[in-house]
């Protein structure tokens, strides 16, 4: 009965996870001669990745770029949550989570063109700090690392504010009582109790951040102006220009080897079901 | 009672006089300027058909679509007028009868037989050309520095640049302005495209797509877009007026795109019909101002079905010179191809 119930889920595993992975595992060891792929044995593609310098610093600049990001969203996205948790009343709380999450609701891409016009050198930004005479020149965002985490911070600080609240909203207030109680400060409070109990949250939302944001190509393409590449933007390339499918498979299995070892790390606070 | 028993009824009639599922439906693999509602619709409207688009970047992309389907699952293709080979090498294309197609009116440049026919058989038309050259700012850099490909890398323009992201063009410009023509670029000579690569790309500020090179362009961002063309700045043209290409003193590329009938394709009447739609003047004029981007039409007589602003921005009158200046893209072979990309790819991660 147990495994009736399970093998749907199972088959739907196997069928779009498991065989697909499979395949593209045994692809990456294929090669190409000429415009054909030549099926084999061959770790070719791999050797590649890790001594061709442009194919590592693409690694290297994903991996840079996915810390950021990362650690960014969570100090931006924590205070949010706290306060839409604690200081904005009850009542008001969906509301506030609404307009937290309101940039959601426009297409990602277009959302990303439009920081593009945010981060120009005509753009809101440029703009605002000529006019109060902050700058004398525009400064250059735009075709830049930073206007690349810029816009992986706006969109993740959403996903990482809403698994934090998820995480806060579930405290008692009693544990802050009873710290209060045995003197501790409010810092000490929130250095050993809440944050603690909240970092199965925090560590979820990083997760994902994490490996949404090392998955991505649109935003570096668009808001870093292809001045560096990045691992997925390097995929893309084999896939779309070369038509080199082994070496994409092996670059894919790199970049899910690199998500595993973010879950190894992170799987001792992982609560995936507080998502 | 009567009321209710006639709604399913309705609603079956609705259903089969509404449903495109009824409708005999064609299934192209097209580039973007296809996709424009103002195109396609006149042709579903006389046939009576509902025409399914899919959009592709990069021959390889759609190759490996193709390599993916069912004979029969698509029925027309676009492609990359140097890639037409590739295609029939791999037997994606149906042999067109070449009397139904209007080359004859055609700009003889851009007959391109040697690329649309294979062993004597045509496999597909052209349909659409224009050039890969330099698009800039008229108001923000100097005209007559763009008539030298030595002005980009001379520190005058220094972060001011964009590079359209695509291989082919801009190598064959950076070989053009080192002298090799693009059919001369080989394994030996790719090497001395290096340095002249890497200092122009020293030299931009950013590596686009065509979108991200056009929003560039329009917001200032960069002034100058190397790869550019009038399909870069045509859709530009009516709210930014100063932006403005040219073809430099060492030439420039001529893309162009062809059209054919898939092979195995279930309905090749149509298709064959939705391809002499495309290549007739009307067509013509109407992919030549795609809302996606703009290009030369193949046909010379569609002249009489565009405005004379719409001429203006195509340069028209000036195809005669910029035909004669411009050469094809580089036609690499497989080796070639991989060590020309790999050559961009090091370039794009400087």
């Amino acid at each position: 009965m147990g495994w009736g119930l399970v093998a749907p889920a199972l088959l739907w595993t196997a069928a779009f996870f498991v065989l697909p992975f499979a395949a593209m595992v045994a692809l990456s060891f294929a090669h190409m001669e000429g415009r054909e792929v030549v099926r084999g044995f061959d770790p070719g593609n791999y050797i590649r990745i890790f001594t061709d310098w442009t194919m590592l610093k693409a690694l290297i600049n994903s991996l840079e770029i996915t810390v950021v990001v990362t650690v960014v969203s969570v100090v931006l996205a924590y205070p949010l949550a706290a306060i839409i948790a604690f200081r904005v009343p009850a009542r008001w709380q969906r509301l506030a989570l609404l307009l937290a999450v309101l940039p959601f609701w426009t297409s990602y891409v277009v959302r990303s063109y439009a920081w593009l016009l945010v981060l120009g050198q005509n753009g809101v930004v440029n703009k605002a700090l000529l006019s109060l005479g902050l700058i004398t020149e525009p400064l250059e965002i735009a075709a830049t690392r930073t206007a690349t985490v810029i816009g992986f911070v706006h969109f993740f600080v959403m996903l990482l504010t809403l698994t934090i609240y998820a995480n806060l909203i579930q405290l008692s207030p009693n544990y802050a009582r009873a710290a209060a109680d045995l003197g501790a400060g409010r810092w000490q409070t929130f250095r050993h109790v809440i944050l603690p109990l909240t970092l199965p949250g925090v560590v979820t939302g990083a997760f994902l951040t994490f490996v949404l944001c090392i998955g991505d190509y649109i935003t570096p393409q668009i808001l870093g102006g292809n001045a560096e590449l990045t691992l997925p933007q390097l995929i893309m390339l084999q896939l779309g220009r070369s038509g080199n499918f082994p070496l994409a498979s092996a670059l894919s299995v790199v970049l899910m080897a690199v998500v595993t070892l973010a879950y190894f790390a992170s799987s001792r606070w992982l609560r995936l079901d507080r998502v | 009672m009567a009321q209710i028993s006639t709604l399913p009824l309705t609603a079956v009639a609705l259903l089969a006089v509404a449903s495109p599922s009824f409708a005999q439906e064609l299934n192209a693999l097209v580039w973007c300027d296809h996709t424009d509602p103002a195109l396609i619709e006149p042709f579903e409207e006389k046939f009576g058909v509902t025409v399914n688009l899919k959009e592709y970047e990069g021959t390889a992309a759609g190759l490996a679509i193709l390599e993916q389907s069912q004979p029969g699952d698509w029925d027309v293709l676009v492609i990359d007028a140097v890639d037409v080979g590739r295609a029939v090498e791999a037997g994606y294309l149906a042999e067109l009868p070449a009397d139904q197609l209007p080359t004859a009116d055609f700009f003889p440049e851009v007959v391109m037989a040697e690329n649309n026919t294979v062993d004597g058989k045509t496999y597909a038309v052209t349909e659409k050309f224009g050039y890969n050259t330099i698009s800039f700012d008229k108001t923000k850099v100097d005209p007559a520095d763009m008539e030298d490909m030595a002005a980009l890398t001379s520190g005058k323009y220094d972060g001011r640049i964009g590079i359209y992201d695509y291989y082919l063009p801009v190598l064959g410009l950076v070989a053009l302005g080192q002298g090799i023509n693009t059919a001369d670029i080989t394994a030996e000579n790719l090497p001395s495209l290096r340095d002249p690569l890497m200092a122009l790309r020293a030299a931009s500020k950013q590596v686009s797509d065509v979108v991200s090179a056009q929003t560039a362009l329009a917001t200032g961002e960069v002034d100058i877009v190397v790869g550019g063309g009038e399909w870069l700045t045509a859709v530009l043209a009516a709210d930014n007026p100063n932006l403005d290409w040219t073809i430099p003193k060492q030439g420039g590329l001529r893309w162009a795109q062809s059209i054919g009938v898939v092979a195995g394709s279930t309905q090749p009447d149509l298709a064959l019909e939705f391809v002499k739609y495309i290549v007739s003047p009307q067509g013509q004029a109407r992919l030549a101002t795609s809302s996606c981007y703009w290009g030369m039409p193949a046909n010379a007589k569609t002249g009489d079905a565009l405005t004379m602003e719409e001429r203006a921005v195509l340069r028209w009158n000036e195809q005669t010179e910029y035909l004669q200046r411009a050469q094809l893209y580089p036609i690499p072979d497989a080796a070639l191809d991989t060590a020309m990309q790999d050559l961009w790819t090091e370039m794009l991660n400087q």
